[in-house]
């Protein structure tokens, strides 16, 4: 047992964040949103050089053949910049759904690995769309969409769907309602496959908004600390008092007790795909509940700043609201979290914190009646 | 205790229904914060004075009914229940208003009262600074006596609707020598007098509901100051201020806004997963009922000539903070179409106006006096405990 990230892995994240803080300002996201597509293909480019958009990619397809846990940290530094650029969801969902066919065995195997290979160069991205989801984010901005019909996957090209502009509260977002119609030639799975591909989907989404969410309330917490201490009132700064205090520290302990359990989740989607429903319903759950905290109290501690579109904190606050409720609302999880603590088989106890006892199978546990 | 309608207010209620129902305007209004939806909001105030409806408890000389506290309870009512269009002259009406009838000489009564009440001025409030937020005594804006006139400098920022309005009523430092509380005068100004400039500023929802107002040497006559000059202070944080804190939101408000909640719940019930939305939903009824029955207590006691301290900071915290729950279920009931702008293609019926008070909702627990110093003011004044 250890549960720590690896040196290589908060590394990276250190070089990513150094890169992500210079390209991904404030100023610069509402740069974009004076833009036709609202994303810096500049920084799109300098993403794709550094192998993020392939990092799910195996290495057979020339990718960097990591894992959703090399890839959280990450999720969490461009939550923490507020990017707009969809890149959690394109590098972790639709990129690690292609793989996933890839390694199958089945006839589009090919025509996924070779569309992997263009991801790997920066030639081709690709958006996942999601029966949970009525909107994609940026679909326009890629070449091929991933679309469910039913339990089926089908891979459209983008000129084959009909992307219908909806306007977001967060003006960094720009969803999209997608019409197309499924053919035998954009069919990609189906059956069980199918079912079992966007499960994961859904898995790897919610996982990458959670991380996302973290990332984002860190940063309204920063923000909120550096206002309470410039901003004065009565002869001295407003963070002075204890009723100002209390709310950033009820943030704080939310935020601590949802990153284990997101990290967690990220070990058991990288490890255990098939048993990861609950690690990460539990984790989108207790971001989702951190993230808002630290926006209601983020927004209060700014007094009437806080509600002015000059103020940056719009730009987190916005976007945590509408993401929040995306890959699966906190109803959702609960939900599933519920059916599953319901389910007879139900792996309770703290033995079982990090899944199926690792030293047991199923069929022991099973002869001992231990279920 | 009867806690039964008479039969005049029965009576009273059914007249309102029957004249909101053939007065209303047809489709919806836009948003005040908006030159077009302002000037149509400033038309239906027109409207409500036309029928006398404007400020039903104001004395009939200025265009009210001298209705007492319950039937204003039931008007609001009727009016929530309506969907009648948001009050602009809301800092008129409710807050400088009764300040006036209770303050202002008769000149200044009859100048103002009616102009207000018939929608033709329109009204914002200038208090806050950029110094001067919680700490409302930190004002530093200076009305400086010469002769017959006030010579005003300095800068007032987040006035709601001053883009748009007339008249903005402000707190001014009339002693350059004083401190804190002391020496601050209550003023008038028009918003278009020489000297003054607005800017706006864009809320959250990205329309200027906000504006900063500097003043540069801009010359108002004495006559405009409501009370005796360094009795601002006192003025504001009077008697009158109950009846601003009671009127400013009025439980009908958010008694609609639980009803609705209630539809949107039933609407969806089948697709919802989340075995906690119904207990937010029917909290959100039960406090909004709570919320009516202080105020009624509240009405009562005051029309029995009963007095109010502390309790209106915890009006205030109860709204608002209700106000937020109402519309943090609802966006929970939207889900993930909750993020859509009302323009957007795919935007349907139920989303309403969901979004707009989810926003708004977010800004009860600061305006009107911060949550914080709110609870400050319970613990302090009402419960009595250490103040430092
Ligand atoms: C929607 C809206 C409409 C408004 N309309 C008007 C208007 O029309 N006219 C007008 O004059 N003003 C208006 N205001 C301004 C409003 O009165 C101020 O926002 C409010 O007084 C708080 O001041 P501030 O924004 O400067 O926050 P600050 O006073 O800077 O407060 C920042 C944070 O510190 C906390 N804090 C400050 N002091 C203390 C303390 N002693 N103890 C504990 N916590 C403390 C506050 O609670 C808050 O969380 C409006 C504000 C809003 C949001």
């Amino acid at each position: 047992m250890n549960f720590t990230y690896s040196e290589d892995q908060l590394t990276y994240r250190d070089t990513v964040a150094a890169l992500l803080a210079g390209e991904v300002t404030a100023e610069s996201i509402r740069t974009r949103w004076e833009s036709a597509q609202g994303i810096d293909a500049n920084l799109t480019q300098q993403l794709s050089d550094m192998g993020l958009n392939a990092m799910l990619v195996p290495e057979s397809c020339g990718g960097l053949g990591l894992s959703e846990l090399d890839f959280i940290l990450l999720a969490q530094e461009c939550g923490r910049v507020a990017m707009p650029e969809p890149l959690v969801e394109n590098a972790m969902v639709a990129t690690a759904m292609l793989s996933d066919i890839a390694g199958s065995g089945l006839v589009a195997a090919n025509q996924c690995q070779d569309v992997l290979e263009k991801i790997a160069t920066g030639n081709v991205s690709v958006a996942c769309g999601h029966w949970i989801n009525p909107y994609i984010n940026m679909a326009d901005t890629n070449q091929w969409l991933l679309l469910p019909h039913g339990e089926e996957v089908h891979l459209v090209g983008s000129q084959a769907v009909d992307l219908i502009a909806q306007r977001s509260s967060d003006p960094s977002r720009r969803i999209f309602k997608v019409n197309w119609q499924p053919s035998s030639r954009t069919k990609i799975a189906d059956g069980q496959l199918g079912t079992d591909l966007w499960r994961s989907a859904l898995n790897r989404g919610a996982l990458g908004v959670a991380a996302q969410l973290i990332g984002l309330a860190e940063n309204i917490l920063q923000r909120a600390v550096i206002f309470t201490t410039d901003r004065e009132q009565f002869g001295r700064p407003v963070g002075a008092n204890q009723a100002v205090k209390h709310l950033l520290a009820d943030c704080a302990v939310s935020l601590e007790f949802a990153k284990p359990v997101i990290a967690r989740a990220a070990y058991a989607v990288a490890t255990a795909p098939t048993r990861a429903d609950w690690a990460v319903s539990h984790a989108k759950v207790a971001a989702s509940q951190a993230a808002l905290l630290s926006v209601r109290h983020g927004m209060q501690v700014h007094g009437a700043m806080g509600y002015t579109w000059e103020c940056d904190l719009q730009i987190w606050m916005k976007r945590c609201w509408a993401i929040d409720k995306t890959w699966g609302d906190a109803g959702f999880h609960k939900n599933r979290i519920h059916e599953w603590l319901l389910n007879p088989n139900a792996l309770m106890g703290a033995e079982h914190t990090f899944g199926k006892s690792m030293s047991l199978n199923d069929e022991t546990i099973l002869e001992q009646g231990a279920v | 205790m009867e806690l039964t309608y008479t039969d005049e207010e029965q009576a009273f209620r059914l007249q309102v229904r029957q004249w909101l129902v053939g007065n209303l305007p047809e489709t919806p209004l836009k948003s005040f914060d908006t030159q077009e939806g302002f000037e149509q909001h400033r038309q239906w105030e027109k409207t409500l004075a036309s029928g006398n409806w404007g400020m039903v408890t104001w004395p009939k000389e200025y265009g009210g009914r001298g209705c007492n506290l319950i039937e204003w309870l039931i008007f609001e009512e009727e009016y929530y229940r309506a969907g009648a269009p948001l009050r602009v002259n809301q800092n008129g009406i409710f807050l400088l208003g009764p300040t006036l009838m209770e303050y202002g000489t008769d000149e200044q009564k009859q100048r103002f009262i009616s102009a207000m009440a018939s929608g033709d001025e329109i009204w914002a409030q200038g208090w806050s600074e950029p110094g001067a937020g919680s700490d409302m005594a930190a004002i530093r804006s200076k009305a400086t006596r010469d002769g017959d006139e006030y010579v005003i400098n300095g800068q007032k920022i987040w006035s709601t609707r001053a883009v748009f309005a007339d008249w903005v009523f402000c707190m001014f430092r009339t002693d350059p020598d004083s401190k804190r509380h002391h020496g601050l005068s209550f003023v008038f100004v028009p918003l278009d007098a020489e000297g003054v400039t607005v800017r706006p500023i864009d809320q959250l929802n990205g329309l200027p509901g906000f504006a900063e107002i500097f003043f540069d040497n801009v010359r108002v006559p004495v006559s405009n100051r409501l009370g005796e000059e360094g009795d601002g202070w006192s003025i504001a944080m009077s008697t009158a201020g109950f009846e601003r804190g009671l009127m400013l939101r009025s439980p009908a408000r958010f008694q609609q806004a639980a009803k609705n909640l209630m539809g949107l719940y039933r609407a969806k019930r089948n697709d919802i997963l989340d075995l906690s939305i119904e207990d937010a939903v029917v909290r959100c009824y039960m406090d909004a009922e709570a919320y009516a029955l202080s105020t009624y207590q509240t009405a009562s006691r005051l029309m029995s000539g009963g007095q109010i301290g502390a309790e209106s900071s915890c009006n205030k915290i109860f709204w608002s903070e209700l106000d937020i729950k109402i519309h943090d279920t609802a966006m929970r009931l939207l889900g993930a179409r909750g993020e859509l702008e009302p323009d957007s293609e795919d935007a349907s019926a139920e989303l309403g106006s969901w979004l707009d008070g989810f926003l708004f909702a977010q800004s009860g627990p600061i305006y009107a006096g911060t949550n914080e110093v709110q609870r400050n003011i319970i613990a302090e004044r009402m419960l009595g405990m250490p103040r430092k």
